[in-house]
């Protein structure tokens, strides 16, 4: 019941949250000072042309016409077509989010395998110096700007040193496409020399991506250990003489991973915003990259549908952290 | 209280950084060795190495990095301060309002609220700062209308834990009205997050705007922005390598500062969550 409550509250919800977002988008693309109509006719065409092309794409139309016949079309999964691909924006997008998805995932994976055990560590070992020295680590961390952060790596590691490749994701031809994540792909195909070439792709953007949420991490596990071993409950365990390892194990982990799951959904932001400038930088062909080309072309389609997109899986990620949450710790829940 | 404040030594840091950038960006023009630099060009000098002449060394117009990172500083701390400080105005009032009142109204400002917060702050901040072209105000205008929804919810959060606190109900009985309520009484009391939140929020506003900059969304060319001077030098490297190095540092000590002082007022302002408290008391045993 737990759950049901907590899906239909999210779910109830993400429609107005998603045409929210629509409106906002919807004006945005409409102030613009460039007309689109002239961006599709082409440079040399005509102002009769440029009409036919206006009335073809319904530009002509008032404001909240346009505007629920956008709305109409998404809902029948229409995004509409981008004005420089030519292709439909949902294919695309479709085409693109497996890239984003698979480094995406490598970084939760540095992040979380970074980030927990350290945080454990510095909590465990307060004002130890491996407190102090992954304190400093961790803010300097959130100070780094991705952009300079990525720029340095590629000229250190695949510049000076040429150990990693500069940009892209994979080298040559890419493995037959099974699972659209590259280096599953070419772990089935087999050959350990596109193998190499699709894991060496992946670790400087993964490594920057990672970085910021690892040190997020970090700071939350840390807080979360602390706020468990000063708990009565500990305090009672302790002075029960239960042995200090099982007291970790058992009671102050877990109470410090209930903390770090609630921030999952945060973590996600992170790394959803630093996609599009880490993809921008290193030239990966996923969403984020998709996204600034789109708005730096004046491409509003492409825009308005990235927009949407980003919004429902942020709505329906947060969802899952909830679910997530109340089967750890039913306390909270609703 | 300031007292503590020196003994916090992260916090003094960052305050002392961030005194440090108040000053650089007072005295820029006499500090900086060639001030004219930030708008002429010297390309005989073009992509010189770091030496006595140049600090940073000199850029693709021949320009000196430092002189140019110097009056960046201006440009980052004045479209910081003001966009933060807009967001601030426009999200703080919002909500004590939606916190103070439980009807339709306060459901509806959160809401729209939410729906800035669904989408990364960068995506909508570009997308906004592209529409209206290229400019440094247009950089401020987009960041304060994708900011203020933090600033708005964490005081919606807080105002709503204060409302049923008896000062307030008594304040209320009393016959104070809502403004009063809310100006005198609550605002005082939630002072504390809101500080500390806004002194993160600088840092963040300082990386997301210098990555507008990056992609080209920022002040048109010859200005000394951090960003647009380290996506100027992208396709000098390797050899020009100090061309980035002196504006990343410069954005990571300015970030580092607020990040480092927020954390220290936090840690001030909030005893619940201070960081050594207890220390030792469940040491390593």
């Amino acid at each position: 019941m737990v759950w049901l409550n907590i899906i239909l509250n999210r779910l109830v919800w993400l429609v107005p949250t998603l045409l929210g977002l629509l409106v906002i988008v919807f004006l945005l693309s409409r102030v613009v000072p460039i007309d689109p109509a002239r961006l599709v006719a082409g440079e040399n065409a005509s102002p009769s042309q440029i009409e036919a092309v206006r009335q073809q794409l319904g530009f002509d139309r008032p404001l909240p016409v346009q505007f629920v016949r956008y709305v109409g079309d998404v809902a029948r999964g229409d995004f509409g077509t981008s004005l420089f691909t030519q292709q439909p924006i949902l294919d695309d997008l479709s085409a693109r989010l497996p890239a984003t998805l698979e480094l995406t995932l490598v970084a939760v994976l540095i992040a979380t395998g970074l980030g927990i055990p350290l945080g454990v560590l510095c909590g465990l070992h307060r004002n130890s110096w491996l407190d102090h020295g992954l304190r400093i680590v961790t803010v300097s961390g959130l100070a780094v700007a991705s952009f300079w952060l990525a720029m340095q790596l590629q000229f250190l590691f695949s510049m000076k040193l040429g150990w990693l490749p500069l940009s892209g994701r994979i080298e040559g031809f890419p493995p037959e496409e099974v699972t659209g994540l590259v280096i599953l792909d070419a772990l089935i195909d087999g050959d350990p020399e596109i193998i190499r070439s699709a894991v060496s792709h992946i670790v400087l953007p993964a490594i920057t991506l990672a970085l910021p949420a690892a040190a997020t991490m970090v700071r939350f596990t840390r807080n979360g250990v602390l706020g468990a071993i000063d708990s009565p409950s500990v305090a009672y365990q302790t002075a029960m003489g239960y042995p200090r390892r099982q007291v970790v194990w058992k009671y102050v982990l877990r109470m410090a991973i209930t903390a770090t799951v609630t921030q999952l959904g945060l973590i996600f932001g992170i790394l959803l915003a630093g996609a599009v400038v880490v993809e921008t930088v290193f030239d990966w062909p996923g969403i984020g990259a998709y996204a600034v080309r789109s708005i730096l072309q004046s491409d509003y389609n492409a825009v308005m549908g990235f927009t949407l997109w980003t919004g429902a899986i942020f709505v329906l990620v947060n969802l899952l952290v909830d679910l997530l949450q109340a089967t750890i710790d039913p306390r909270g829940a609703r | 209280m300031l007292r503590r404040f020196a003994r916090d030594r992260a916090a003094l840091l960052g305050g002392l950084l961030i005194l440090f950038l108040l000053l650089v960006a007072a005295f820029a023009p006499l500090l900086a060795p060639f001030p004219e630099d930030v708008w002429q060009f010297h390309t005989q000098n073009r992509l010189q190495p770091p030496g006595a002449d140049w600090f940073f060394g000199t850029d693709r117009m021949g320009s000196d990095v430092f002189s140019r990172i110097l009056f960046g500083a201006r440009i980052t701390l004045a479209l910081s301060l003001i966009a933060v400080g807009s967001a601030v105005v426009i999200g703080v009032p919002i909500g004590l309002v939606a916190g103070y009142w439980d009807n339709w109204v306060s459901e509806l400002l959160m809401r729209i609220a939410e729906i800035f917060l669904a989408v990364p702050q960068i995506v909508l901040a570009i997308a906004i700062a592209q529409t209206l072209g290229p400019s440094i105000e247009n950089v401020i205008l987009a960041l304060s209308i994708t900011y203020w929804p933090f600033w708005a919810r964490l005081v919606y959060a807080q105002t709503r834990s204060m409302r049923n606190e008896v000062f307030v109900e008594s304040a209320v009985a009393l016959g104070a009205s809502p403004l009063r309520v809310m100006v005198l009484h609550i605002l005082p009391n939630i002072a504390s997050p809101i500080i500390v939140r806004t002194s993160i929020g600088m840092g963040a506003t300082i990386l997301t705007a210098a990555t507008l900059g990056f992609l080209g969304l920022g002040a048109p060319p010859p200005t000394p922005e951090w960003g647009r001077m380290i996506a100027e030098s992208r396709e000098y490297l390797p050899e020009a390598w100090w061309y980035a190095l002196a504006p990343g540092l410069a954005i990571f000590l300015t970030v580092l500062g607020f990040n480092l002082l927020g954390d220290g007022l936090r840690d001030i302002l909030d005893p619940r969550t201070r960081r050594s408290a207890g220390a030792g008391k469940a040491g390593n045993g």
